[in-house]
């Protein structure tokens, strides 16, 4: 008999019916061999794994994340309510204690989908793990929150959401952005003025192995997470390092994957990314939830493993030891370099503009925030998109100062038919989320 | 004439059903020491008088193979098992004969790591060594790709009386099951085949000379035959000849909670628009899991005669059971006592359950009828609450497509059929505290003995194809060929249909009759870069289980009679 160390709970929604299009890497089939491998070793019959059904999140949960443009079904498929669902069905699962561990193999994806919604981008519509962690935030008392992704690509739309919470530290881990979409995560992007430092990215050069990502957990991440002293760790537990994945250049492996999982001992994990359906997913997913579980993982290795032949170059290895001397310089002066911006100015404002791959859809947003000594800062978004939209969003965060919070009422008030097509309101004070259609 | 005969932990249950109905009905107690006797004194007194030509079906449930595993009465078994990546098959190490060889088949079917025959060779030396007889060979994954565990086969097949290959159990995945399964198909098989051989020849001497059929976990039967392979399908086949007994008094639109009031326990488990519902992989028993097809079936520690105490001032009932009621001579007040006291049952000695009643009455502060009511009362809920717990798990058995998460039937009972024990008051407790419509199954007494008779043959069949690497497989029905790339799903089910026929035909099955069903069906496109490089198709069909063809005059009469 076999048990696990940590009673860890699953819930597994491989989406058998749904795809973006019949031959995108993001179709019916991509768990199909990971659910597989999994019955095959009857890892739901081990004492202590628990398999949860997942439940579906309400249009409130999207909208304490997201503003969705026109709406939340406009931009959400039923897969995308389950699979959110499935991340908060595991938070919960967590948080009521009726587990220790929990991971969310389901799909589609969300870390690149942002605060704002105009479609899809890099797979993803919205972003599962942040309507989980403000869900979970809201229905326990949990406060700081750690995310680390591990994903391959870097995770733009988790950053976006969370650049101006100082409570959300977000580590990203990926291949470097002047290599691969979404060409962003570059060790400058430290979060906006009220929460300087609490992003923090880790690119990695192209071929980077086992021991590059488990050097950048242990010398880097783990003395980050021990100073921010999180509530929870959250692992966006993408598998497209694995060097088999047809999209992209690293060199990771399920071993790795296992160990990095043991090291990083995330309370909760949720999936990402990961093409590679046969030769990889069924045996990182194998590795990731022993690991978390705390059974032994050591026989769970791809047949195309071989560790010499992946093994990094010393010029990678030096490459991300300097990376890392970068990341913690950077997170050891935050504090001081925060409190010189805060006392420069009373507001920042910064324009972008995104581009939605996957639905090809252009949008240019200014954002505007209050600098804030007594939260977070209350923020708005004028956003357009191509497909015609003119909205404002306004953010009051969780945590809003009076101030804060009568400037967002003043800013979503001000707004009327001349000026925009919706206008969208998240008062996390109250988790009351407004929007107001003027085309209506 | 039908015979239908279930060995019961206290009562050997026979009855022999004509098309008029209930002919007649017989309990003898049994012997665990020996089942045999038992079998054969309920089949004598059951054709006495009987002409043998007229009886033409013989459907026995027993305790045989259950009683040997709880025991571990198992005679030397060796395995042979290889795992490849993932958990190390080590850890589910079924006996002391047990070797993990190299080899490995990866979820595809593709061959990673050959066989070592030298290695293979090596083992079954050992084996014949230690004198054993009786072989498994697992391997993952081998339901994608059996040629590992044949390779084997052939290495050893001269060498030992009897081979289980883990593939021909079922299409399903599960190694550690799979290896389980085998083990246990193996360890039971002696004594099953020994023990049916001689109820057929006791029965031919009489001269019924008619194949006797053999009720299964999952409530269909199979003529002796084909049990010899799968002996281990006949496991608690007792809760299935109880809910097959009870099939015909549910309703056709609506799903029906069947309780089976025991001694020591009860059973449970659920009719959907008749049709009883099946575990999704396979019925656990003690610490082995398996791959053998059941019904869901829930048994909870609390029957007639659970003894009844009162500790921290809180009454408890079950999960032991002392012995019979205080009212035919146990050692401690039951449930059943309370029935005495509350005048519901009277054939036994009253005087002695309202004695026994009395000193927890007093630490109550309650009167002997009041702690009867209340006992009786938390029995009831007892079950009940356990019960809900059943269909909330039931409920909350994860689904893998948005259509069934969106779709997905939920099981709501709201009526419930009760049998063993004393039904009829079970029955009317329950409508008493809860807003189920109950009621005791006609003749309840031996409603399990009349289910085994008229259970179906009943078998699944599952299908895999995967058309870039051109195979289509049913490991179970040792079936394997080549396809051409446009196989399709309808192929695939068409397939299946055929090899699910002739497996129920060689089981037993009327051909006029079979009710044939699609349980699973689902094809993928295989892509590989921007290109579909085939398709991979799973199919899932069964044989319904439910009552043979022709009997409907039966049920009408226990009815009416009752």
């Amino acid at each position: 008999m076999i048990h696990a160390k940590y009673k860890t709970g699953l819930v597994f929604f491989p989406a058998f019916d749904w795809a973006i299009s019949p031959t995108h890497p993001e179709r019916e089939e991509r768990l199909l061999y990971t659910q597989d491998q999994v019955f095959e070793e009857g890892l739901f019959d081990i004492e202590g794994i628990e398999e949860y059904k997942p439940d579906l999140v309400t249009v409130k949960d999207v909208q304490r994340v997201h503003f969705c443009v026109p709406d939340v079904w406009n931009v959400m498929t039923e897969s995308h309510f389950i699979s959110a669902g499935g991340a908060k069905t595991i938070g919960m699962a967590v948080l009521d204690r009726q587990v220790e561990k929990g991971f969310a193999l389901v799909r589609p994806p969300g870390h690149h989908a942002m605060r704002v919604v105009h479609g899809a981008r890099g797979f993803c519509n919205v972003n599962i793990e942040a309507i989980m962690i403000e869900f979970l935030r809201e229905a326990y008392n949990i406060d700081r929150v750690a995310i680390v992704d591990t994903d391959c690509h870097h995770g733009d739309g988790t950053q976006d959401i969370y650049w101006h919470d100082p409570d959300t530290l977000f580590i990203s881990i990926h291949q470097d952005g002047r290599t691969l979409y979404p060409g962003s995560g570059f060790p400058n992007e430290l979060g906006g003025p009220n929460a300087l430092g609490t992003t923090l990215n880790i690119p990695l050069p192209p071929n980077t192995s086992e021991d590059g990502f488990l050097y950048v957990i242990k010398n880097v991440v783990m003395p980050i997470l021990e100073d921010f002293k999180p509530d929870i760790i959250i692992n966006s537990a993408g598998q497209d390092n694995h060097f088999s994945d047809p999209i992209t250049n690293m060199n990771f492996s399920a071993q790795g994957y296992a160990a990095l999982t043991e090291m990083l001992k995330p309370d909760i994990a949720v999936l990402e990314g990961g093409y590679s359906i046969e030769g990889a997913l069924p045996y990182v997913n194998l590795g990731i939830i022993l690991a978390m579980a705390g059974i032994d993982y050591s026989k769970v290795k791809e047949p195309a493993y071989d560790p010499g032949s992946i093994r990094q170059t010393h010029s990678v290895t030096r490459m991300i030891e300097k990376t890392g001397e970068i990341v913690l310089s950077l997170w050891r002066q935050r504090e001081r370099k925060k409190n010189k911006i805060l006392k420069s100015k009373d507001f920042d404002e910064r324009r972008r503009n995104i581009f939605y791959d996957t639905d090809g859809i252009h949008e240019s947003q200014r954002e505007k925030i209050r600098l804030c000594k007594n939260c977070s800062g209350a923020y708005k978004i004028d956003s357009t998109s191509d497909l015609g939209y003119h909205i404002l969003a306004v953010h009051i965060p969780r945590k809003g100062c009076r101030e804060c919070k009568e400037l967002g009422y003043r800013w979503y008030d001000s707004t009327n038919e001349d000026n925009f097509d919706i206008a969208f309101l998240q008062d996390r004070t109250e988790d009351k989320y407004l929007e107001h259609d003027f085309r209506k | 004439m039908i015979i239908g005969l279930d060995v019961g932990g206290t009562h050997t249950d026979v009855v022999l059903l004509g098309t008029e109905g209930l002919i007649k009905e017989v309990k003898v107690t049994t012997d665990p020491s020996n089942l045999f006797n038992s079998v054969l004194s309920g089949l004598e007194k059951i054709t006495e008088g009987i002409e043998p030509e007229n009886i033409h079906r013989i459907v026995l449930s027993t305790t045989l193979t259950t009683n040997a595993i709880v025991q571990k009465k198992f005679p030397e078994v060796g395995m042979i098992v290889s795992g490849g990546p993932g958990l190390d098959p080590e850890l589910f190490r079924s006996n002391r004969h047990y070797y993990p060889v190299s080899g490995s088949i990866d979820h595809r079917g593709r061959e990673i790591e050959p066989v070592d025959s030298k290695e293979i060779k090596k083992i079954a030396k050992r084996f014949k060594k230690e004198k054993i007889r009786l072989v498994g060979v697992v391997c993952k994954f081998s339901v994608r790709n059996p040629d590992h565990e044949l390779k084997i086969y052939e290495i050893l097949k001269d060498s030992f009386e009897k081979i289980f290959l883990g593939h021909r159990i079922s299409g399903n995945l599960n190694f550690p099951r799979r290896i389980a399964t085998t083990f246990l198909n193996a360890a039971v098989y002696p004594i099953h085949k020994e023990f049916y051989e001689a109820v057929q020849k006791s029965l031919e001497k009489k001269g019924l000379v008619l194949p006797i059929r053999i009720l299964k976990a999952d409530g269909g039967n199979m003529n002796f035959n084909s049990s010899i392979d799968f002996p281990g399908q006949t496991i608690l086949s007792g809760p299935a000849a109880s809910v097959m007994g009870s099939v015909a008094f549910s309703s056709e639109d609506e799903d029906t909670l069947i309780m089976d009031i025991g001694g020591t326990t009860t059973d449970m488990s659920i009719l959907i628009n008749r049709v009883p519902l099946l575990d999704p992989i396979g019925i656990s028993l003690g610490s082995y899991k398996t791959l053998i097809r059941s019904l869901d079936t829930l048994s909870i520690g609390v029957g007639g005669d659970s003894a009844v105490k009162i500790k921290n001032g809180k009454l408890q009932v079950g999960p032991q059971r002392l012995g019979p009621a205080l009212a035919f001579g146990g050692p401690v007040p039951t449930p059943t006592d309370a029935l005495f006291v509350l005048k519901e049952m009277n054939n036994g000695d009253r005087e002695k359950s309202v004695n026994g009643l009395r000193e927890l009455a007093k630490e109550l502060r309650l009167s002997v009828e009041d702690t009867a009511s209340m006992i009786f009362e938390f029995t009831c809920r007892k079950i009940l609450s356990e019960a809900e717990k059943m269909i909330n798990r039931i409920n909350a058995k994860p689904v893998y497509t948005v259509h069934e998460l969106q779709e997905g039937y939920k099981v709501t009972p709201k009526k419930i059929l009760v049998l063993g024990g004393p039904a009829p008051c079970f029955a009317r407790y329950f409508e008493k505290i809860s807003d189920y419509k109950a009621r005791a199954v006609p003749k309840w007494t031996v409603a399990n003995a009349i289910g085994a008779a008229l259970a179906r043959t009943t078998c699944e069949v599952i299908f895999f194809a995967d058309t870039q690497r051109k195979i289509a497989i049913a490991p179970a029905e040792n079936f394997l060929i080549n396809i051409k790339e446009n196989f399709d799903s309808s192929d695939a089910v068409k397939n299946a249909f055929d090899l699910l026929r002739q497996k129920a035909l060689q089981r037993g099955s009327d051909s006029d009759h079979l009710e044939m069903e699609v349980l699973e069906n689902m094809q993928f496109n295989m892509v590989r870069g921007f290109y579909t490089a085939g398709k991979n198709i799973r199919v899932k069909v069964q044989v319904k289980p439910g009552l043979i063809n022709g009997y409907d005059d039966i049920i009408v009469n226990l009815t009416r009679r009752s």
